[in-house]
């Protein structure tokens, strides 16, 4: 269990609440998670570079008391492998939301998992853009509405988890906002994870998707995270029509791979000591 | 590759291209960490950094484009480390939204660009020298830049090593203009600066952390704030920010952040500048002229000083900010008639050049944009044509 001085410790004592998240979004909560997650692995904090890219998840870095950095958009993990590769023993954390790490940033999405450098992406998947007023993401629904898909999306959203698994990131793991303690246990096996570690985290946004999908109520968004997560388990026995429409939770891969950070320290040691003798 | 021979003092030389001068420079400087994507005419830099960085201890890496290349120096930089890329123009154009954030959260940086002639891909392979405007207006908003140029592949390495100092002095990105010529042209070079006893080095503030301000400026308004991991932990945002590194929309910490960006580095425009001047003295018809285009503009003055025409050159190292200032002086001093701006573009350099001088001195350009470099001899006839016009 958690007191709330634990939370407080982590939060910039300049930076006052209320958070500029609406209310009813799930950012807050995973923040909370990302906290709770830091605290119970006893990471000092002056030893966490906090990168986060642009939009609602983007404002995260303000409050917490890290190394933060709120780069530019999409651009969130160029930022965190610069800082890993220069600062290999920092805990470096990226935080970026579905349009953020998927459509601007997606090739570097599938770059960092290639490479499988030691940061922990905490993907927020709230299938809309908030922030710049409700425009369709890459991981709308389809037929879901948005302020530039007012019809209804037309196009195939993306899979998170499926992409990261293909691009070889060798921690992958989803979950929701309403299960906020398995969210909290996979963020910390993803801190500890040596390697690219990418935990997709189902969140709602009442106030852009819900409001144009008649769920402006954020208590029925969660309540639909819940009917809607199967976990990994489960969805083994399950048939692919069932499956339709449904959220796949927990943890796909978790596997020891050469990290990238730690393997070129070794590669110019080696070099080093060549040249010498 | 080793440096075997020296010259009588001592100092490595080698026969090299300005580009491979470029690597030995940023080694020499202090640089470790360089991230880059492969283009042409800059590709030289990458692959000499590849094959140098390592062996003393720094990091090279290849990116999977311009963005991630900018995007991974901002932040290494931001993490203690001595970092540059370098690029050429369609690459340059990529990296122009993160260089703006470079300038917001006031990042020491050096960004090489070895210029070929666009728009667009261009020639990838020919000369241009088109890309000094957006140097100094290439990310949006306003800011103010440093942009250096070399002419001889011995600049190269020299304006490499002070770009790093005058980032790191300045806590800003600097921008070093080479082009496709002499990035790719080999000279002897005298590489000085190769046991260097003082490299460039990330400062940690000396203030306690709870103290600390990581956007408050000293007298000299320039703020160095302080690499990650120390201790000092700080909010770092593109976003307009106080002096925590908060955002802010407040309207007078607004204008004082973006009055900080300009004002560091016009305070210190002596610092900045630096330039080459040959028969300035009484220079009745002087070029003002930078890079490989100052190398035909110095033929052209000597072939002009034998038959007796007044000319001179000066050959600008600093580009941005713009000598303003000297120029208007060495015109004045030496009663100029006329002003020549040669370089290989439309005419981009000839508009900081009239700002500069008085209406009353006739400013013309002299330009090729067909990706070969001017000649001397096309230099005198054409300022020929206008002497006797």
């Amino acid at each position: 269990m958690h007191e709330l001085s634990d939370i407080y410790e982590y939060l910039r004592w300049r930076k006052r609440f209320p958070t500029v998240w609406c209310r009813g979004c799930g950012i807050g909560s995973i923040m909370g998670a990302i906290i709770r997650a830091v605290k119970d692995l006893e990471i000092s904090k002056d030893d966490i570079a906090f990168v986060a890219g642009i939009g609602c998840s983007g404002r995260m870095p303000v409050y917490l008391d890290f190394n933060t950095l709120h780069s530019t958009h999409g651009r969130a993990l160029t930022f965190a492998t610069g800082i890993k590769m220069q600062r290999p023993d920092l805990t470096t954390i990226v935080v970026s939301g579905d349009g953020d790490g998927l459509a601007i940033g997606g090739n570097h999405f599938i770059h960092a998992a290639r490479r499988n450098i030691d940061i922990t992406l905490v993907l927020i998947n709230n299938a809309i853009y908030g922030m710049t007023g409700g425009q369709v993401a890459p991981t709308t629904p389809t037929g879901a509405r948005a302020h530039t898909m007012p019809y209804g999306n037309l196009e195939e959203p993306f899979d998170a988890v499926q992409l990261a698994l293909a691009a070889g990131a060798s921690f992958v793991a989803r979950s929701t906002v309403y299960s906020i303690v398995q969210t909290t246990n996979y963020l910390k096996k993803a801190f500890s994870h040596k390697g690219f570690a990418v935990v997709e985290i189902i969140s709602q946004c009442p106030t852009q998707f819900g409001r144009l999908n008649n769920m402006s109520d954020p208590r029925q968004m969660l309540l639909r995270q819940k009917e809607q997560a199967v976990s990994l388990a489960a969805a083994k026995g399950m048939k692919e029509e069932d499956l339709e429409g449904k959220i796949i939770t927990g943890i796909f891969r978790q596997l020891e791979r050469e990290e990238y950070a730690a393997t070129y320290r070794g590669y110019v040691k080696d070099l080093q000591a060549e040249m010498e003798g | 590759m080793t440096l075997n021979r020296k010259t009588p003092e001592g100092y490595p030389m080698a026969f090299i291209q300005g580009n491979e001068a470029c690597v030995y420079g940023a080694i020499h400087a202090g640089c470790n960490f360089f991230a880059g994507y492969p283009i042409t005419p800059s590709t030289e830099i990458a692959e000499g950094m590849a094959r140098d960085l390592p062996l003393v201890g720094g990091t090279f890496m290849q990116m999977e484009d311009e963005i991630a290349s900018i995007g991974a120096i901002i932040g290494a930089s931001a993490a203690g480390g001595v970092a540059m890329t370098a690029t050429s123009g369609p690459g340059f154009s990529l990296m122009q939204e993160n260089i703006g954030y470079a300038y917001m959260t006031q990042i020491p940086l050096v960004i090489v660009n070895v210029q070929r002639s666009g728009p667009s891909t261009g020639l990838p392979t020919s000369l241009g020298q088109g890309d000094i405007m957006q140097a100094r207006w290439g990310t949006h908003g306003d800011y103010t830049a440093v942009v250096l140029a070399a002419s001889t592949v011995q600049e190269c390495y020299n304006i490499t090593i002070r770009a790093f100092q005058l980032a790191e002095r300045f806590s800003t990105p600097v921008i070093v203009l080479f082009d496709e010529l002499v990035g790719h042209m080999r000279e002897k070079v005298v590489l000085k600066e190769s046991s260097n006893k003082q490299p460039v080095q990330r400062k940690f503030p000396e203030v306690p952390p709870e103290w600390y301000f990581p956007y408050k400026e000293p007298l000299d308004m320039v703020a160095h704030p302080a690499p990650f991991g120390g201790g000092f932990r700080y909010n770092m945002t593109g976003l307009v920010h106080d002096k925590s590194g908060f955002p802010t929309a407040l309207p007078h910490e607004v204008v004082h952040r973006l009055d900080t960006l300009k004002n560091k580095i016009m305070m210190h425009c002596q610092e900045i500048w630096e330039w080459n001047e040959y028969h300035t003295k009484d220079a009745k018809y002087l070029i003002v002229a930078f890079g490989s285009a100052a190398r035909a503009a110095r033929g052209a003055v000597e072939t002009m000083r034998n038959t007796r025409i007044k000319a001179g050159l000066i050959a600008l190292k600093t580009i941005w900010p713009f000598p303003y200032r000297v120029l208007a002086n060495m015109a004045r001093e030496a009663k100029t008639k006329m002003v020549f701006v040669v370089e290989n573009n439309m005419g981009q350099l000839i508009h900081p050049v009239r700002e500069a001088l008085p209406h009353t001195i006739a400013v013309n350009t002299i330009s090729r944009y067909d990706g070969h470099c001017l000649d001397p001899y096309e230099i005198v006839h054409k300022i020929k044509e206008e002497i006797y016009a």
